[in-house]
């Protein structure tokens, strides 16, 4: 029986409202759901390889329990009573031995994140640790020390911007489909698009003005950005004026940053720079400059990504048309967003200090709805702030995703328990005690998705086919579990289909609601506050803080003085920076039969006169060493990237052997990594590895 | 008659190859067949900017398609009406003669089955009203479906705007 079901995907982390054509039982087809204005059909690669994930057979097909040591690929099949008694017996002997704090989860988050907050706020855990943090956990600060609201609840107006800039925001290739279109439509009306990188990326090969920056010198551009709009009066004015404080102290902290000195350090010509910010002054308030996606490079990432904030502020450019805005909520429009588990009363607010430390006084800033999970490896060697001895990793892998993959295999020896909650066979679900498999976004209902943004509306990924194999939804999995531990009074529902119900209730919406559709609007107007009287900042000044109470209360200085980062010292070191393609998710989909046959490995994009000094020719093997790993790669040698720099995609370089498509498949950047962050915005600092690249003999 | 163009509009494709996945989805094909293809050329230098530029290749469906000539077998077929070229596997035997005489190298080799696959225009949801799985999921919706008369306004309305645009602008 043929059968059309709009739902979410989920092949990557956008949650892309979709429209899943089923024949048979099987999907036939995959389109960006009609009815959403700008999807209208339109799916990235990833997306429409949504069926290839379903289909394979070398995803995991059932529980599995580890029956050799660590990493050796022994395990038997198990069933789901079984797997699950197993965890919690293991889990129960280390919560009573080391308390409810020593379980640590790891997670990229989801629609059902309130689930898992709540299974372990129910063991009695503070440790709950997303990927957010070490994707974006210093633009989350930088933005509260600004505006007092998180990266996520602020959005882009990029259907009506006149000019879009992108610091290394390669959007073209780490696609988020709505915002492609619209920033596509735009150039099509005359927009323009800057784009600054150390690589020419698709992104670059678009763009109306590229600068190759040296890398890590983003923050001298904007500062001498900052002081050619402070010299000429090119800001709006009356915007400051009324919403903005400690313009003083910015202006005179960068009245030493001029563009001449800007030049030297960034490679960019002092009088681009000054002809680049009248063109901006002019099309202001209508410019973006990006806040970023990824904001995790530097150690002195916040600093940055406060700098790209100010420049919108400069402009004028917060909560007006075609410029950056807070995101609203169902409030605006008098509606009610659908509860989650963690608003239960009575669920333990456990007070022991989270084992990163985020909010404590070592490392005060980072929003700890997140925490920072790369502070995982040495918590547990060091036992310290106190044992860790449980680790779930939920559709998050630890090993690839967090620098230094050596120290968090050591680590994981240090653990009496290790389980993955995961599709795929991961590295780290290679490396576990137990898997417990996860049904696919296609196989499973998923808790609603609060879309906030200038029109609020709510989503449902809604269950489109049976489980082809023997898994189950995440928070039927965390359920089972916390009822093997007496913990049921917490997960008051047995299918999700009772969990979502119990979500809407406060909504007014039914889940029959959906069907139509897959989402329901709030509203159908755009709600913009009134920049006269009505912009709601959250800070305690309730105005927008140059110089930050956030940063400063914490002992932290709004405005350190620049640092010029360090080049490569010898012909073969490079600065190693990282990114993606359009064809892959972080470490997810290397796997995938359709996406690994179009990008089956990594190479090592390096500059072709570098690569000549070396003796290196395009498509030569060579090795890429850092004091943490080293591989072989082919090279990709290029004019195309910076000399300073080499560049390698990431998630490849996988160790699972039942991923056999992706096994041993270019080289680990995570692995290349050293494990450094930025101390007070809490991202940590992926491009501060130095690498040596030499030819193979 | 050949009734449909699939046109591509480069000047907005980012290369992402949503086309080529949704392309194989929709066909079921293992690795290796590829119906659909975005061949980037590039970067290299433009003035002082980078380009890339993309070539999107699905079949042209030929008005005059050599591959139906060359089909000892008569599976490769062009239907009547609307000129969709398509293969028929019942009748294909996996000679490649079509394979070495389309100039475009359209038709792609299905290692599984041993026979012959590609772009039918996705003849079944034209049959529906509804246009071909790359031109549905294009990303920046670069690729328009159509009857060729219809194409050719896309760009030559582009570049009349274009240019009258740069005749308001001072600069």
């Amino acid at each position: 029986m043929d059968k059309e079901v709009y739902t979410q995907c989920f092949m990557c982390s956008i949650r892309c409202p979709i429209k899943v054509t089923v024949e048979n039982g099987e999907v036939s087809f995959i389109e960006g759901n009609p009815h959403v204005s700008g999807m209208e059909g339109s799916l990235c690669p990833k997306g429409a390889a949504g069926k290839a994930l379903v289909d394979d057979s070398q995803r995991v097909q059932g529980p599995m329990i580890r029956t050799g040591p660590r990493g050796s690929g022994q395990w038997r099949r198990a069933s789901w009573e079984e797997a699950l008694d197993y965890v919690a017996h293991r889990l129960k002997t280390i919560t009573d031995q080391y308390g409810g704090k020593s379980v640590a989860l790891t997670e990229r988050a989801q629609l059902s994140t309130h689930v898992s907050k709540t299974f372990l706020r129910a063991l009695g855990s503070p440790n709950y640790l997303s990927h957010d943090a070490l994707c974006k956990g210093s633009m989350n600060t930088a933005c509260r020390s600004l505006f007092g609201y998180t990266d996520g609840q602020i959005g882009m107006d990029y259907s009506n911007t006149r000019h879009l800039v992108l610091y290394g925001r390669n959007i073209f290739e780490s696609i988020q489909v709505k915002p492609v279109r619209q920033i596509v439509e735009a150039m099509n009306r005359g927009a323009k698009l800057t784009y600054i990188d150390p690589r020419v990326t698709v992104t670059a090969s678009k763009a109306h003005r590229y600068w190759m920056i040296r890398p890590g010198t983003d923050l001298a551009l904007n500062y001498a950005l900052m002081h050619v709009i402070f010299e000429e009066r090119l800001f709006d004015a009356n915007f400051l004026e009324r919403w903005v404080t400690g313009l003083n102290e910015l202006r005179s902290f960068v009245s030493s940053y001029t563009p001449e000195w800007a030049a030297e350090e960034t490679g960019i010509p002092a009088e681009e720079i000054v002809r680049f910010a009248r063109e901006l002054g002019r099309d202001k308030p209508r410019v973006i400059f990006h806040m970023g996606y990824r904001g995790a490079h530097q150690v002195n990432e916040i600093h940055l990504r406060r700098s790209i904030l100010l420049l919108n502020v400069l402009m004028g450019s917060v909560e007006t048309p075609g410029g950056i805005f807070i995101k609203k909520g169902p409030g605006v429009a008098g509606g009610k967003p659908a509860r989650k588990l963690t608003e239960q009363e009575g669920l333990p607010k456990p007070e022991a200090p989270r084992l990163d430390k985020v909010g404590t006084p070592e490392f005060p800033l980072p929003d700890p709805n997140h925490g920072a999970p790369q502070m995982l490896p040495r918590a547990v060697l060091n036992q310290e702030p106190y044992p860790v001895k449980a680790l779930f990793a939920f559709r998050f892998d630890p090993l690839m995703s967090m620098p230094d993959t050596n120290e968090t295999k050591q680590a994981l020896e240090e653990l009496d328990l290790v389980v993955s909650i995961d599709i795929q066979h991961s590295d780290i679900a290679w490396y576990s005690d137990v898997v417990l498999p996860e049904s696919t976004y296609l196989e499973r209902m998923d808790s609603p998705q609060q879309a906030n943004s200038l029109k609020p509306q709510i989503f449902l990924r809604q269950q489109t086919l049976s489980p082809r194999y023997d898994t189950l939804p995440g928070p039927i999995i965390l359920r089972e579990l916390a009822r093997r531990l007496g913990l049921e009074q917490y997960f008051p529902y047995s299918s999700m289909e009772e969990l979502v119900r119990w979500q809407l209730e406060p909504t007014g919406f039914t889940l029959e609601d959906f069907r139509a559709k897959g989402f329901l609007a709030y509203t159908d107007k755009q709600h913009f506050w009134d920049r006269e009287s009505g912009l709601a900042f959250k800070t305690p000044s309730g105005k927008i803080e140059c110089v930050s109470s956030l940063l400063e209360d914490a002992g932290f200085s709004s405005f350190p003085p620049y640092e010029s980062p360090e080049s490569g010292e010898s012909p073969e070191r490079f600065r190693m920076v990282v990114g993606r393609c359009a064809q892959h998710t972080h470490v997810s989909t290397q796997n995938n039969p359709y996406l690994n046959e179009l990008v089956p490995e990594n190479t090592l994009w390096i500059n072709q006169r570098a690569a000549g000094e070396l003796g290196i020719k395009d498509g030569d093997l060579v090795r890429i060493s850092s004091d943490q790993h080293s591989g072989s790669i082919r090279a990709k040698v290029t004019e195309f990237i910076h000399p300073e720099c080499v560049f390698l995609l990431h998630g490849f370089g996988h160790e699972s052997q039942l991923a056999e498509r992706s096994f041993n498949k270019g080289v680990s950047d995570a692995a290349l990594m050293k494990n450094v962050s930025d101390p007070v915005g809490g991202s940590p600092g992926l491009h501060e590895t130095f690498v040596t690249v030499r030819p193979l003999p | 008659m050949s009734q449909y163009m699939l046109f591509h509009d480069q000047k907005n494709c980012i290369g992402c190859e949503a086309c080529v996945v949704a392309c194989k989805t929709r066909q079921k094909l293992p690795q290796g067949p590829l119906p659909t293809l975005v061949v980037a050329v590039g970067p290299r230098w433009t003035g002082d900017q980078p380009r890339t530029v993309f070539t999107f290749m699905p079949c042209f469906h030929c008005e005059v398609p050599w591959c139906v000539a060359a089909c000892p077998t008569g599976a490769m077929q062009k239907r009547s009406g609307d000129g969709v070229v398509s293969v028929d596997p019942e009748l294909c035997v996996g000679c490649k003669t079509c394979m070495a005489a389309c100039p475009w190298g359209a038709p792609q080799w299905n290692p599984v089955t041993g026979k012959v696959v590609k772009c039918d225009l996705c003849k079944d949801r034209i049959d529906a009203g509804l246009k071909p799985t790359c031109a549905t999921v294009c990303v920046t919706q670069c690729i328009h479906f159509g009857p060729p008369e219809e194409m050719s306004e896309i760009r030559r309305e582009r570049y009349a705007r274009t240019k009258a645009e740069g005749q308001f602008d001072p600069e």
